[in-house]
């Protein structure tokens, strides 16, 4: 392990409404929460208190600056019904899925699938699983995700309440996707919740997995989530996590993933919406024959910033690791993605490879991209590459002189560039939803 | 149909055409050959309307119009097609998608009603026959992990589909195995009628034997330095570039291009 630099950071207030939320939490809970859950709540507050929010003098966070989410006054929101057909506009929203719907946080009986079951699969809302100390619920929540690195980690494990607990049962291969649906309806600045999700993929299991994001209004709310997945031997998992959340929100976004003897995950993350959004993706390869992908698709404009860290342990031989992330810049947005990868002395015969490529289609737009490999073992493959800029002039030219015009042209090429990441998911409908939505954005006539 | 006149381009500053003059006639079939280097897929990009390329001199008419007055996709939708040298990848564009925007883009500008998805998916089942294309291709992005041949191929099914009236081919022969040279040949003189031309840029004979054309040119340092019958291309298939070339510089003693590059 690398050691800890020293972090600075901005010591958080113990009277401030971070803390006074986390102690409410606490008085609330003190009846009803099991004991090994208070301790992991109390431990993560620790953390926090210890780690403060980042500044960007914190290398972790140089281009994003999280003072605006430091400052907002934190709440729980207030209740609000939201009726179905409120959810089916969204994306997945009429999908054949098992649908899980979380409102402000709040699990929701009535919006849920009501056959969440089928034999191949548990499904539990957190507080509901937490609360019957269920035996895999308790032997893994907070195992992974390092709270003691992360202070929204740290965060979100002290304020962990709700959330989904998925267990995907030993050989059993899951058909229709899963989906989980959190949803921000406040309008009120500093509505918080923190989503917290387990996923438990046990050996030689196979599964869909998709988290997405929404918002309601256009509130300046927070969404801190953490999603933490065990993969057993030779299991297959893939995650699609789509953030579509409004873009006044703030979102903060980790997914942790363990994977043991020749697994395989597949993450999509897919960032639309936010004024600030940070998604961090964690996966360890801890045993031998691991796959791993990782793919990625931004698309921001006007004042937006999204930040991706992707960091890849690759603990132990044999393992792959194919990450592709795709950027679209447009107005004044900022883009940053840092890469990394890990690999350990034990870890010979590493195959990993990375690429984020980017496009800027104003004068304002500006990306951060950053490779980072710190590499401790000598047999391995490991290449990256990054790209900025505009259209390739060439494939303009190619296709213009096929009788389309030249702005038709641009905008089917910008599309096309997206469509390079969604074309990489596996699950029809949800890549012709997305290709939809990217169709929309940049290829559909814009009345001049 | 085309008419070039005393045309002069040059592309970062370096002069490659240098008066060329060329004309063809409704129906005609013309072939340019010459040595690497010459200024071949210069004209062409010139004809097709890359900006890269700047025109100094001259000019081009285009059944009767200034050709060069148009945009590039104005040329194609006026009938102008480039089968080109190097066609490029674009991954993430469907070859369906793509050929279908194309082909309505110019059925709009004949005024022409635009052809539904199921309309135009027959319409391109019955042109991949003749070239042989597996159907497999129109599912992938345009020409993305293509072969060579492949790529080739793909350039002469596209204008199979959209029938252009002036057809440029920069060597669309190279890299092509003889079933498939014959299935482009055929694929080619599918669509010759007497109101369409043809520019064929090659450097061997042998697609000639398929493909008959009316008038050999050979291009050389920017200009037509020699034009003949179909016989000029077996000749140069004998005898080289050499003796024409030093034709060529007894005639003009002033200039002593070099000769690099020329095969
Ligand atoms: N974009 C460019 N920048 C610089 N030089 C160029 C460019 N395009 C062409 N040239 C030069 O112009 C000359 C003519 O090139 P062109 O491609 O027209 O030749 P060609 O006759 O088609 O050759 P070949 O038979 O090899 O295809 C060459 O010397 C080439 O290097
Ligand atoms: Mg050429």
């Amino acid at each position: 392990m690398t050691t800890r630099p020293l972090i600075p950071s901005v010591p958080t207030r113990t009277d401030g409404p971070f803390s006074a939320a986390y102690a409410q939490l606490e008085s609330r809970e003190q009846a009803v929460a099991p004991a090994w859950l208070t301790a992991l709540r109390r431990a993560g507050n620790a953390h926090f208190c210890e780690l403060g929010f980042p500044t960007t003098d914190h290398e972790e966070w140089r281009f994003t600056n999280v003072a605006p989410i430091a400052a907002l006054p934190t709440h729980s929101p207030e209740k609000r019904e939201v009726d179905r057909s409120e959810l089916e506009r969204f994306t997945f929203g009429q999908m054949p899925t098992y649908r899980v719907v979380f409102i402000d946080g709040s699990f929701s009986t009535t919006l849920s699938s009501s056959e969440l079951l089928d034999e191949g699969v548990e499904i539990h809302s957190l507080k509901t699983a937490a609360q019957s100390n269920l035996g895999w619920v308790q032997k893994h929540l907070g195992q992974y995700a390092r709270a003691d690195e992360n202070a929204f980690v740290a965060l979100n494990t002290s304020m962990m309440e709700e959330g989904a607990a998925i267990r995907i049962k030993a050989n059993q291969h899951v058909k229709t996707p899963i989906h989980l649906l959190f949803v921000s309806t406040s309008n009120q600045a500093g509505a918080t919740t923190h989503p917290r999700v387990l996923i438990v993929a046990e050996r030689g299991s196979e599964a869909r997995i998709l988290e997405s994001y929404e918002s309601l209004t256009d509130g300046s709310t927070l969404t801190n989530a953490v999603t933490e997945i065990v993969m057993e031997e030779a299991s297959h998992l893939e995650h699609c996590r789509l953030q579509q959340e409004s873009t006044s929100a703030y979102h903060v976004g980790t997914v942790h993933a363990h994977q043991s003897r020749s697994s395989n995950l597949i993450t999509h993350s897919i960032s639309m919406g936010g004024r600030i959004a940070r998604v961090n993706i964690n996966p360890v390869l801890d045993a031998e024959g691991c796959e791993c992908v990782m793919n990625g698709l931004y698309v921001v404009d006007g004042d937006q910033l999204v930040d991706h860290h992707t960091a890849i342990h690759h603990a132990k031989p044999r393992c792959n690791s194919h990450e592709f992330y795709h950027g679209i810049l447009d107005g004044n947005s900022q883009g940053v993605f840092n890469g990394k990868i890990f690999v350990r002395p034990d870890a010979q015969k590493t195959d990993a490879k990375q690429t984020n490529r980017n496009l800027l289609l104003s004068d304002g737009a500006t990306i951060q991209t950053k490779p980072q490999l710190e590499i401790f073992a000598d047999d391995v493959k490991c290449t990256h590459g990054a790209t900025v800029g505009q259209l390739q002039e060439e494939a303009v030219f190619y296709l213009r002189a096929r009788g389309i015009g030249k702005e038709a042209a641009r905008r089917m090429l910008v599309h096309a560039f997206a469509s390079d990441i969604i074309n990489r998911i596996s699950i029809e409908p949800v890549r012709v939803e997305l290709d939809q939505i990217m169709f929309d954005l940049f290829e559909r006539e814009r009345s001049a | 149909m085309l008419e070039i006149k005393n045309l002069h381009a040059q592309v970062e500053g370096k002069k490659i055409l240098k008066g060329l003059d060329l004309r063809i006639q409704p129906g005609e079939v013309h072939a340019i050959m010459g040595p690497n280097g010459s200024g071949k897929s210069t004209l062409a990009q010139v004809l097709a309307g890359r900006n890269e390329y700047e025109v100094t001199e001259g000019e081009v008419l285009y059944n009767g119009h200034n050709l060069l007055d148009l945009e590039p996709e104005e040329r194609a939708r006026e009938g102008v097609f480039l089968a080109f040298q190097y066609p490029v990848e674009i991954p993430g564009v469907n070859s369906t998608y793509f050929l279908k925007a194309a082909f309505n883009e110019v059925r709009k500008h004949r005024g022409e009603p635009e052809l539904d998805a199921l309309d135009f998916l027959s319409l391109v089942k019955e042109k991949m026959k003749v070239l042989e294309l597996p159907q497999s291709l129109l599912n992938r992005p345009v020409n993305e992990g293509f072969s060579g041949g492949e790529k080739k191929r793909n350039e002469i099914f596209q204008m199979a589909v959209l029938e252009p009236k002036l057809a440029i081919l920069d060597e669309t022969d190279s890299g092509l195995d003889i079933d498939a040279l014959r299935l482009v040949a055929e694929g080619v003189n599918k669509l010759k009628r007497p109101d369409n031309s043809q520019l064929i840029i090659t450097h061997y004979q042998r697609l000639l034997d398929y493909i008959v054309p009316d008038f050999v040119h050979v291009l050389y340092d920017g200009k037509i330095i020699k034009t003949g019958g179909k016989q000029l291309a077996l000749d140069l298939e004998e005898r080289g570039y050499d003796w024409l070339l030093e034709e060529y510089r007894a005639q003009t003693p002033s200039q002593q291009p070099s000769l690099a590059g020329a095969r």
